[in-house]
């Protein structure tokens, strides 16, 4: 009987390699120009090349081939200047040619570095890891079998048949599910910060398979079986820690692992025998004789180094050492492109006049960004570039605080009442406008009350009216001071610039 | 009409003595009488041949008449040509209607010229003899008892028999010259690279190459100024600036340097057309060309790379014919795999099995680097021995095949015997090179010797213009199968 959670096991350590394909963002098909959008009716985007009529040749899309130079760029890995297309040969319904192209012995990408945050657990801290590229290669996706709807035939959709993949293979650096899924995550992050993928888990866009084995630490490796096919982080946690609890039982019972490919069932939770190392094809590589070998002039890489992003990793320290933030919260906007790069626009746009942007308040920037905007997205479920509030309108939010104008909960009432602007046009268009932001302020009197004057005046009147109260507070009840403030803070329409009032407050109820 | 050249042909059509619609109704109705007996065509579509002559009549009768508009050719069914059912000489595609052009066949088409039908050919281009077609034998002209060769052997019947004004054909290890020389007809395959293989039912994709077959080398430079040119459908067609390669055909050959390799006068070859090429040879000699003794020593080896290298490409080519989207399906199976093994055995012939079966082995885990490899590694060699020969000469020589037209059924059981009758074409495949071959007089039983005419790369119009001074000088190239009526 197995357990579903995982028991730690010391005396077994777990080694697990991933390999992801990720389907590159070309519009057109990897070696023909057939259209790769998603969902259309099936076979509309099967052109010749894609059903594989007899006599069509594949001719090469070279944004295939620069998205994946900028992929090994952003992993630092070494860019082939020669590398080979091969056909990997077996028979499939849904491979019409009969073979795929992929690259085998020389691939594009050769071997690189990722850093991996392992987030804290109840009983763990977290920590960095640096996780090994071992090669990523191009390659044409198969089309689909649909099984359902045909009563006992298949039918064979090739709208996807030809789609670029860039498949990316990592040493069996990983020591548990949980490195596993952070390493998914920061390449899955990775590939959409360059542009080179969309993502799309749900729709098939970034695919792992996790190869698994298990071993008494000092020892060589045990025994790996691989696990197809995992299309959402949850489900490889899952698979992985199902895997390794069985393989460590089979061992500790006795047995033997044999070499496999295997499925993982999320119904059931269960990973299941698909074939056996004996039952593998013999793929007969073999380099295909359509396509010359793969020619990558060292100027077609400098062009490609130009076009990347400042990568995840060195926005990470930058954010850390240059803005102040806490590791958190740097690897919390680093998360993705869009997050980092609302960030530091905001920050931007909450400059005071003629200030410059080193005196900018990075900490206020990311808490909202992280606490407000990542916090309501999360909530709405939004995709990471579909912000109810612009930065620029934030950012003005920001100054207005920055500069005394208006307190935090004012902000935070506008900030809110603009998103619910954005949820109402279905976020088809942003809540509020920089503008928006001061006529408001004008129009509805703002302003927040920094005259000391005027707080003084109001918190005299409450002290009058509150002598029981004010009584008790100054024989000792110091918790009363919030309901002071509370007052005070309602008496002021909200309006009262929090510091000072408490200041004052302090002074007067001190007596 | 039937004798006229090429060029002839397109002056009376321009000069709208006679129309593309008569012209082709008359090759149509030769078909009609003839085919039955000689099986050159698998299929003849008239209407639509006859609609392609009205257009270019239309074109001719505006003045905007080319080279080729109006004139009727017949196309290797290796060629996918829209409308038009591709057999590949397979029962696989039996049911097969293309829905789009080949390179080779919108290059006709946009130059007006009709397709008068599709010729039999060797199943999947994998033949010396045409016997293996599932559309049966075609006919040698010259003896209906003797094989055309292949896989070419119905574009080359037809051209010898007058079926057609001229051809296309294929040429892997030789599928184009060894037909052109046992029927007595030209033929040219240009440097690998030069005709794009788009729309080319492919059999071994890095040997593969499509030319010209025609009555003489002044057509088949016509027809390689259409057939040639860069197309970015396939990666592997060379980004050239085109040529004219007819240019140079009326150069005398004062100089010419003719290499003469020992390995293609050795063993193996038969006298009656040894003694053919050898009065050919003095005939260029008496044309201000000098002769010279080269080797090609790794030629021998030629014809086991050739049958590791082509088989390998041709399992993997092959393997889209599954059942699955077009083609023959077996009437009955039980599962998937019974649909693969049912459809593909139904389907295919014992020669294309055979190939199939060779490629998968010696493409197998552990075999790879003994067979394929090794040859790939021979291949570079043999390619480097041209190299070297081309440093001595201007041009090679030989003899196309070791012998004159066999009888049907005479080597059916043999392979390796069926194989070696590529031996001197195989090599010039396997180093990309241009080679043709040209009508060179008669062997024993009458029957037409081929003498091969080998270049260096790009070296086509240079070839053809020593291929036209020879025929300038004799007329083996305008004799015609004395039982075939005119």
């Amino acid at each position: 009987m197995l357990h579903k959670t995982i028991v730690r096991a010391p005396e077994w350590e777990i080694v697990i390699g991933l390999e992801v394909h990720t389907q590159l963002s070309t519009s057109s098909k990897i070696f023909s120009g057939a259209s790769t959008a998603f969902g259309a009716e099936p076979n509309t985007q099967a052109d010749a090349v894609s059903i594989a009529l007899p006599g069509v040749l594949p001719v090469l899309n070279k944004g295939a081939v620069e998205r994946a130079i900028k992929f090994g760029l952003a992993v630092g890995a070494h860019i082939a200047p020669h590398s080979v297309f091969a056909r990997k040969n077996y028979f499939y319904p849904d491979l019409p040619k009969g073979y795929q192209i992929s690259q085998f012995d020389l691939p594009v990408v050769g071997k690189g570095q990722i850093t991996i945050q392992i987030p804290s657990t109840d009983s763990e801290q977290g920590y960095e890891k640096v996780v090994r590229i071992t090669r990523a290669h191009l390659e044409e996706d198969a089309g689909k079998s649909l099984h359902e709807d045909f009563h006992g035939m298949t039918g064979i959709d090739l709208n996807r048949a030809g789609t670029p993949l860039l498949e990316i293979v990592s040493e069996p650096d990983m020591r548990s599910a949980a490195e596993a899924v952070a390493y998914a995550k920061t390449l899955h992050s990775l590939v959409r910060w360059i542009g080179i993928c969309d993502g799309n888990m749900q729709e098939g866009s970034f695919r792992c398979d996790a190869n698994v084995s298990v071993r008494r630490p000092g020892t060589p490796l045990g025994t790996r079986r691989e696990i197809k096919n995992l299309n959402s982080f949850k489900f490889m946690q899952q698979a992985i820690d199902y895997e390794v609890q069985w393989q460590i039982e089979t061992l500790e019972n006795g047995g033997t692992i044999q070499q496999a490919t295997v499925l993982f069932d999320p119904d059931k939770g269960e990973t299941r025998m698909m074939r056996t190392k004996e039952e593998a094809h013999d793929y007969r590589y073999f380099p295909d004789p359509d396509l010359l070998p793969l020619e990558i002039p060292p100027q077609l890489i400098e062009e490609m180094r130009e076009l990347l992003p400042e990568l995840p990793d060195a926005m990470r320290a930058r954010f850390i050492k240059e803005c102040g933030l806490s590791a958190y919260d740097a690897a919390v906007l680093t998360s993705d492109w869009n997050t980092a790069n609302y960030f530091e626009c905001v920050a931007k746009y909450s400059l005071k006049d003629g200030e410059s942007l080193d005196n900018a308040d990075f900490k206020l920037c990311a808490n909202w960004v992280i606490n407000e905007v990542a916090a309501k997205m999360n909530q709405e479920g939004l995709a990471s570039w579909r912000f109810g509030v612009s930065d620029n309108t934030l950012g003005r939010i920001l100054q207005r605080i920055r500069e005394g104008i208006i307190n935090a909960k004012t902000a935070k009432d506008l900030f809110m009442e603009f998103w619910d602007i954005a949820r109402n046009s279905g976020y088809q268009q942003f809540g509020g406008s920089p503008r928006l932001v001061d006529q408001l302020i004008d129009e509805r009197g703002l302003t927040q009350v920094s005259d000391s004057g005027a707080i003084e005046a109001l918190v005299d009147e409450i002290i009058a009216a509150n002598a029981d109260k004010v009584a008790e507070y100054r024989s000792g009840k110091d918790k009363l001071f919030g309901f002071f403030v509370g007052l005070a803070m309602k008496a002021s329409k909200g309006k009262a610039n929090p510091v000072q009032m408490n200041d004052i407050l302090k002074h007067k109820l001190g007596g | 009409m039937l004798n006229s050249s090429l060029r002839q042909l397109g002056s009376v059509l321009r000069a709208k003595k006679i129309s593309s619609v008569e012209l082709t109704q008359m090759y149509l109705d030769r078909i009609a009488t003839l085919n039955s007996e000689l099986n050159a065509y698998i299929t003849v579509n008239p209407e639509a041949s006859l609609a392609q002559a009205r257009e270019a009549d239309a074109v001719l009768a505006q003045g905007k008449g080319q080279a080729l508009t109006g004139i009727p050719i017949a196309q290797k069914d290796i060629f996918c040509a829209k409308g038009w059912r591709t057999t590949c000489g397979s029962k696989m595609l039996h049911n097969f209607v293309s829905p789009y052009d080949a390179h080779v066949i919108s290059q006709f088409n946009n130059t007006g010229a009709v397709n008068l039908g599709k010729t039999n050919m060797d199943e999947f281009a994998m033949g010396s003899s045409n016997e293996t077609s599932h559309y049966g034998a075609v006919k040698n002209p010259w003896d209906t008892a003797r094989v055309p060769g292949g896989s070419s052997g119905g574009s080359a019947a037809a051209v010898a028999a007058r079926l057609c004004a001229a051809a296309t054909g294929t040429d892997t290890g030789g599928s184009i010259r060894q037909p052109a020389a046992l029927c007595g007809i030209s033929g040219l395959k240009p440097t690998y690279g030069v005709v794009s293989r788009y729309g080319m039912i492919a059999f071994a994709s890095s040997l593969d190459q499509a030319g010209p077959m025609a009555r003489s080398a002044e057509d088949l430079a016509l027809l390689l100024n259409t057939m040639a040119g860069f197309d970015e459908r396939d990666s592997t067609s060379l980004q050239c600036e085109p040529e004219d390669y007819a240019r140079d055909l009326d150069k005398p050959l004062n100089g010419l340097r003719i290499g003469l390799p020992r390995e293609f006068f050795a063993e193996g070859l038969s006298s009656d057309v040894g003694l053919a090429v050898g009065t050919a040879i003095a005939e260029y000699k008496k044309l201000g060309a000098s002769v010279v003794d080269i080797s090609l020593p790794n030629s021998r080896l030629s014809i086991p790379v050739y049958y590791v290298l082509a088989p390998a490409e041709a399992s993997s080519n092959l393997s889209r014919f599954d059942g699955v989207r077009y083609g023959y399906r077996a009437p009955e199976y039980t599962d998937l795999a019974d649909m693969y093994e049912k459809s593909r055995a139904q389907g295919f012939g014992a020669e294309v099995k055979r190939r199939i079966m060779i490629g998968t082995y010696v493409l197998s885990h552990g075999y790879y680097d003994a067979y394929y490899l090794q040859a790939q590694k021979i291949r570079r060699l043999i390619a480097q021995d041209f190299v070297e020969a081309f440093k001595q000469c201007d041009i090679i020589m030989g003899p196309t095949s070791p012998t004159t037209a066999f009888n049907l059924g005479e080597k059916g059981d043999d392979p390796v015997q069926m194989y070696l009758s590529d031996i001197y074409t195989i090599a010039v495949n396997l180093a990309g090179l241009p080679g043709m071959s040209i009508p060179a007089g008669f062997g024993a039983n009458n029957m037409p010797v081929g003498l091969q005419i080998i270049g260096t790369y790009f070296a086509e119009a240079q070839m053809l213009n020593v291929a036209h001074q020879y025929q300038l000088a004799t007329d083996w190239h305008s004799r015609a199968p004395q039982n075939i009526k005119l």
